[in-house]
């Protein structure tokens, strides 16, 4: 085999995304990683802007929430809401995969299909309870 | 699967026991964050208006400010976790695997040391 005289850099890769058929259970997965690593540098980076600029005082919080409301600021703000209710959903999701449940082939798609729309649902509520009232 | 050569798991390479460990961190810091970020999300919708005044009269309070503290600390750490695990599996070569989470775990202090800082600066009196 080719691969095996070029040494330990060639070894064989899995098959990746591409090869895959699509299914809800792959589908969660690769959002579940999406939403967290976005979590953790989009989110976490606007938690401690926000943090930061009610420390500056009111002059720099009312720079921030001038921010907000610009489109890129409406575009992030609802992106890490639906980033968070998402991996939240599907968080809850891994603790029942943890405990051994929920692998049949079935009841596993069902509830990745539930994870992703419960992620939307919640977003929806979380923005029609903010803007609605 | 065996565990490894001794060369191997002294360099990290092989079996290094310390990888259910990782798993069960972030499993704890998971459950903490379903606490502490429902509590954030339910407050920030539960507050009047989100004016400078409103947002900082509600932070400065103990158990809203000791609560967001517990947040970060949290959060980051659950974070910082599985931020190495995406970096873990698509930086292949080791040198650069080193380098980059040594930066992740020096932006994860800087970020917890930034937040925590403003937390405490706001609760006692900024």
């Amino acid at each position: 085999m080719a691969t095996a005289s070029t040494g330990r850099k060639a070894r064989p890769l899995s098959p990746h995304l591409q090869i895959w058929r699509w299914g809800p259970a792959m589908a969660i997965s690769i959002l579940h990683r999406i939403t967290g690593n976005g979590l953790a540098i989009v989110g976490l980076t606007t938690l401690l802007c926000w943090l930061g600029a009610i420390v500056g005082g009111p002059e720099s919080y009312a720079k921030f929430a001038a921010a907000a409301v610009t489109i890129p600021g409406r575009v992030i703000f609802v992106g890490l809401s639906w980033a968070f209710f998402n991996h939240f959903a599907s968080g809850l999701r891994h603790f029942v995969l943890d405990i051994g449940a929920g692998f049949e082939l079935k009841e596993n798609a069902l509830w990745s299909i539930l994870s992703i729309l419960t992620g939307i649902l919640f977003t929806a509520a979380f923005w029609a309870a903010i803007l609605l009232r | 699967m065996g565990n490894g050569t001794s060369i191997g798991r002294v360099r990290g390479l092989g079996s290094a026991h310390s990888g259910a460990h990782h798993w069960l961190v972030q499993r704890f810091t998971a459950v903490g964050n379903v606490i502490l970020t429902t509590w954030f999300v339910v407050s920030l919708l539960l507050l009047p208006n989100y004016s400078y005044i409103t947002v900082h009269d509600w932070i400065t309070k103990p158990v809203p400010a000791t609560a967001l503290g517990l947040m970060i600390v949290c959060v980051f750490w659950h974070a910082r976790l599985g931020v190495q695990v995406m970096l873990e599996d698509y930086i292949h070569e080791a040198g650069s695997k080193f380098a980059v989470i040594a930066i992740l775990n020096l932006l994860t202090f800087a970020g917890v040391a930034f937040g925590l800082l403003c937390v405490i600066r706001l609760a006692l009196g900024a």
